[in-house]
């Protein structure tokens, strides 16, 4: 942690509601600490817009950590910036140089709508969850955790799975739009499973044709979402869905 | 002068043996009968572990629920931040674990400062979470024999703490999430996201609703129901800087204690040992390195102040381990109070390291002798990244540098043992309550309080009250004390629009976190905290005359009203947190009064004046409370000056 500061140009998209028009302003910023994240950066800006009586920029955050999946915005073409598995808010300036230039606009995607700014509308995920993004065990049916054992790999596969923080860095990367990656994610985690097998291929259909119904567009493996994942999670759960979709239609006639 | 009721405040604990009182408890609790279930609503406010765990439940069950929460989905609730792991007397380890252990090590631990029938029933169902949980698809941590896995906390002799990587609050809460996500799906939960509660509504003495703000649209609306059940987590943002997400805030509790609901506890808060250390003005919020970390890490500083070699290049007889040196016993596993205060102490000392000289050493050259690197890795890798992108160091080569911060907060709204605050209809579940923890909660064991109040307590005990108390329906929308509520939260609203200030929110907030740091944090003292008082009275007025929030619209999504409504309510609050404080003339758990210590440095309790919890009844911000004592009785963990030596 050794300190020294850096000036940034930022290219802002502001948009002040969802129906209203946008467009990019430029904001010059000097004095950024290097061991600040790259929020305290926009935390900065906004406090000096504040002062200079003008609105602040709206952006999504809350854990700060990388965990809760509540930030996410492109930073020159990349969703959370330019490190892989890194989410915006783990994102640091002593990655940047002095003088750089970063434009910063919002998820792009029709079922994302933008809400003001850096911010979208990202409730279209927890339709695809509640389409069957579960195991349906009420509370009190549950056996001995113990009674079933899940060997190590298999848990430890779930896991890479289950580590999905639904930001939809994923459906920003993708030219289609698509979600596949995060329904993909929580079909794979739960298929790994033996507790998920009951429902596995109803719960696999009714997902993807969820997430389509929501405008989500159609998988044409560029594979750029496992690339901007920052949870880094592999497309093969992508091609696992994709066979369990087919048997559950095709074999279950689902 | 504070004003003291002369009437105790009653629990309303069972009585008998403990390893029955719930048993017996429940077999008396009046049920609902699952047709008339359909004809209550039940407002949820939060979907962290608490409230998700509760709405979900509750939805199963069959009653109509709606759960409310600020966030844009219920999956970003804090909860999801949680790293280290859950405890649960499952004694898969077979150390001799059990239900009475986890009971004992929570009372001991809470430095005898809860509720002994509280406790042992959320040791009880501790068990049945674990199963709960690995039902939903908890990718919990196994042994090679596919069974589960469990490590070891701060203050406890066994293994009895299950974990999912570093990533245990966030896999607990996705099973939660999806299970409420399920009961969404079915129609019996009906979810509000990005709503903001800023108030309750009473209706002849009972909650019986909430007042929300789009946050979307800025409109306000009013949410009527048979009861509320409040589960919005702590207050650790009264400290501006603290592990706690950006967002987590007081103000569905304490608009609650506003309408009557007493707080309890407030100055026992958690200052967590291990966290990354301040980098400089710009920071805004402090990152938590579990305290799992404590296994395997030893804590170290250079014994000569300003050290200034590398941290490898200190020989071993010049380093100081003070708590393996201090607390033979638990070594680097003290409670966190105790390894806190200790941190706190030698750097005052001038032993300090880094930058600042706020800072220690976390370090795993010996773990990674004994174990290998890739075996640290499996335990930590995620944590280990977190810190080298965060500090810019990489721990599996230099030590890392920690230092303790505000975390968690014991104290919350008072509730009896039914979860019901004094306020007929209000029940408060998770961190938002007082009940469990005493004045020092025990590593792992929030997440477990968390869903024991929501998929195992609340289900039982809110049905009595709905068969008594419910009115089927709720109240009309245009009932006098409906319309009330929406206008005073409406004029607030407008009253902080048009004050049109200089300072912003956000440097209130920072400098009433100064002030509770310094005067409120890991010690206290009697002159420091009417210091304190003082200051915070000065800043809440200037709050009111001096703020400034842009966009200057209410009626759209905008942030600093958000953040401005919070921050009006931490200046209140804190108050409260001051003069809980001061009225505590001993020293417990995470409240450390300087003039209260044993000859070497301990926390010195007054069983005899202070075995009690106080809840505080508002009269008036800026108004003494009075103070409701609820006595606290210890019949089968003895009181012991804690020792962990
Ligand atoms: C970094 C970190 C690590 C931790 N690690 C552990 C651990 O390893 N083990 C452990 O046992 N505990 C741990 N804890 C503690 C534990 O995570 C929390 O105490 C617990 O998760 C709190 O759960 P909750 O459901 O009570 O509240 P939260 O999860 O904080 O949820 C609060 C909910 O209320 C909503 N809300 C609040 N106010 C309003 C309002 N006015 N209007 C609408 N909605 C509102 C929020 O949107 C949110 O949904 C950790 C805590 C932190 C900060
Ligand atoms: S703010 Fe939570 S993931 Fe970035």
């Amino acid at each position: 942690m050794s300190e020294s500061t850096i000036s940034v140009t930022l290219e802002v998209w502001r948009q002040p509601g969802t129906d209203a028009a946008g467009r990019f302003e430029t904001y010059q910023l000097d004095g950024v600490s290097t061991d600040s994240s790259f929020l305290e950066m926009l935390d900065m800006l906004n406090q000096k817009l504040l002062t200079e009586g003008k609105e602040p920029v709206a952006f999504e955050h809350d854990c700060r950590e990388g965990i809760c999946g509540s930030c996410g915005f492109v930073i020159n073409g990349n969703p959370h910036g330019p490190d892989r598995g890194t989410t915006v808010c783990q994102l640091h300036m002593r990655r940047f140089k002095s003088g750089a230039k970063l434009t910063l606009e919002p998820w792009r995607a029709k079922a994302f709508p933008v809400l003001r700014d850096l911010m979208v509308d990202r409730s279209a995920f927890d339709k695809i969850m509640a389409a069957g993004g579960y195991n349906s065990v009420n509370v009190g049916n549950a056996p001995d955790a113990n009674s079933i054992p899940i060997g190590q790999d298999a848990a430890s596969e779930a896991f890479d799975a289950a580590a999905c923080i639904g930001c939809g860095a994923c459906v920003a990367a993708c030219k289609n739009a698509s979600a596949n990656l995060f329904t993909s994610a929580k079909i794979g985690h739960l298929a790994m499973l033996p507790q998920g097998q009951p429902e596995r291929y109803t719960r696999t259909v009714a997902m993807l044709d969820m997430a389509e119904d929501l405008g989500f567009g159609a998988c044409s493996w560029t594979q750029e979402c496992e690339a901007a994942c920052p949870k880094e999670i592999s497309v093969k759960w992508i091609s696992r869905a994709q066979r369990d979709y087919v048997k559950g239609r095709v074999v279950k006639g689902i | 002068m504070i004003e003291t009721s002369t009437t105790p405040l009653d629990g309303k604990c069972p009585t008998g043996p403990i390893e029955t009182r719930w048993a017996r408890h429940k077999e008396h609790l009046q049920l609902v009968g699952p047709t008339n279930r359909r004809k209550y609503n039940v407002i949820v406010v939060g979907t962290g572990l608490a409230g998700a765990s509760a709405a979900a439940t509750l939805g199963e069950q069959g009653y109509r629920v709606t759960a409310i929460t600020y966030h844009d989905s219920p999956r970003r609730a804090h909860s999801v931040a949680a790293q280290g792991g859950i405890n649960a007397a499952k004694n898969y380890q077979n150390d001799g674990d059990s239900v009475h252990r986890l009971f004992y090590d929570t009372v001991k631990g809470g430095d005898y400062r809860a509720r002994e029938s509280n406790v042992h029933r959320l040791a009880e169902v501790s068990a049945n979470i674990i199963d709960q949980a690995t039902a939903q698809g908890v990718p919990f941590a196994r042994e090679y024999g596919g069974t589960l896995e469990n490590r070891t906390f701060g203050g406890v002799l066994v293994s009895r703490t299950f974990y999912a990587r570093g990533q245990t609050g966030q896999q607990l809460l996705y099973g939660a999430y999806q299970s409420l996500m399920r009961q969404v799906d079915k129609k019996s939960v009906n979810l509000l996201t990005m709503k903001d509660v800023l108030d309750i509504i009473v209706v002849d003495g009972h909650a019986r609703g909430v007042v929300v703000r789009d946050l979307k649209t800025g409109k306000l609306d009013a949410i009527t129901a048979d009861a509320v059940l409040l589960c919005t987590g702590g207050y650790s943002n009264a400290f501006y800087l603290s592990t706690n997400a950006m967002k987590c805030n007081v103000t569905a509790t304490w608009r609650a204690h506003k309408r009557g609901a007493f707080f309890a506890n407030p100055c026992y808060t958690q200052i967590h040992p291990t966290c990354i250390p301040e980098h400089g003005e710009s920071q805004s919020k402090l990152t938590l390195m579990s305290e799992s970390l404590r296994n395997d890490g030893r804590v170290w500083v250079p014994r000569k102040g300003k050290d200034t070699r590398a941290p490898g290049a200190i020989p071993a007889a010049e380093r100081y381990y003070y708590l393996e040196e201090r607390y033979p016993t638990f070594g680097n596993m003290v409670p966190r109070d105790v390894a806190s205060r200790n941190a706190k102490y030698v750097c005052d000392d001038g032993l300090g390291v880094g930058q600042t000289g706020r800072a220690v050493f976390l370090d795993f050259k010996d773990a990674i002798e004994r174990l290998g690197k890739e075996e640290i890795a499996r335990r930590y890798g995620n944590l280990f990244d977190m810190y080298e992108k965060i500090a810019g160091e990489n721990p599996y080569q230099t030590p890392m540098k920690i230092y303790p911060a505000p975390h968690y907060t014991m104290g919350g709204l008072w509730v009896d043992y039914d979860l019901m605050s004094n306020l007929p209809g209000l029940f408060v579940l998770g961190e938002a309550n007082f009940s469990d923890h005493g004045a020092n909660r025990l590593g792992a064991s929030a997440l477990m309080q968390g869903l024991a109040d929501g998929y195992f307590v609340i289900p039982y005990t809110l049905a009595p009250y709905l068969a008594k108390y419910g009115n089927k329906g709720g109240v009309a929308a245009d009932h006098a004390e409906v319309r009330g509520a929406l206008e005073g939260v409406a004029q607030k609203t407008e009253k902080l629009m048009s004050i049109k200030g200089e300072r912003t929110v956000e440097s209130f907030h920072k400098e009433l976190g100064n002030v509770m740091l310094d005067k409120c944090g890991m010690s206290r003292t009697e002159a420091g905290l009417n210091e304190a008082i003082a200051k915070i009275r000065a800043l809440r007025s200037e709050f009111w005359e001096n703020v400034r929030i842009l966009p200057d619209k209410d009626a759209t999504l905008n942030v600093e009203l958000e953040k401005a409504h919070r921050v009006a309510d931490f200046l209140e609050f804190s108050e409260l947190m001051c003069v809980d404080a001061r009225e505590r003339n001993e020293s417990c758990g995470g409240h450390f009064r300087e003039e209260y210590q044993t000859d070497d440095g301990e926390a010195k309790r007054d069983d005899e004046n202070y075995a009690y919890a106080a809840a505080w009844e508002f009269n008036g911000v800026g108004a003494d409370p009075t103070l409701h004592k609820e006595p606290l009785t210890f019949e089968f963990v003895k009181l012991t000056q804690r020792s962990y030596k």
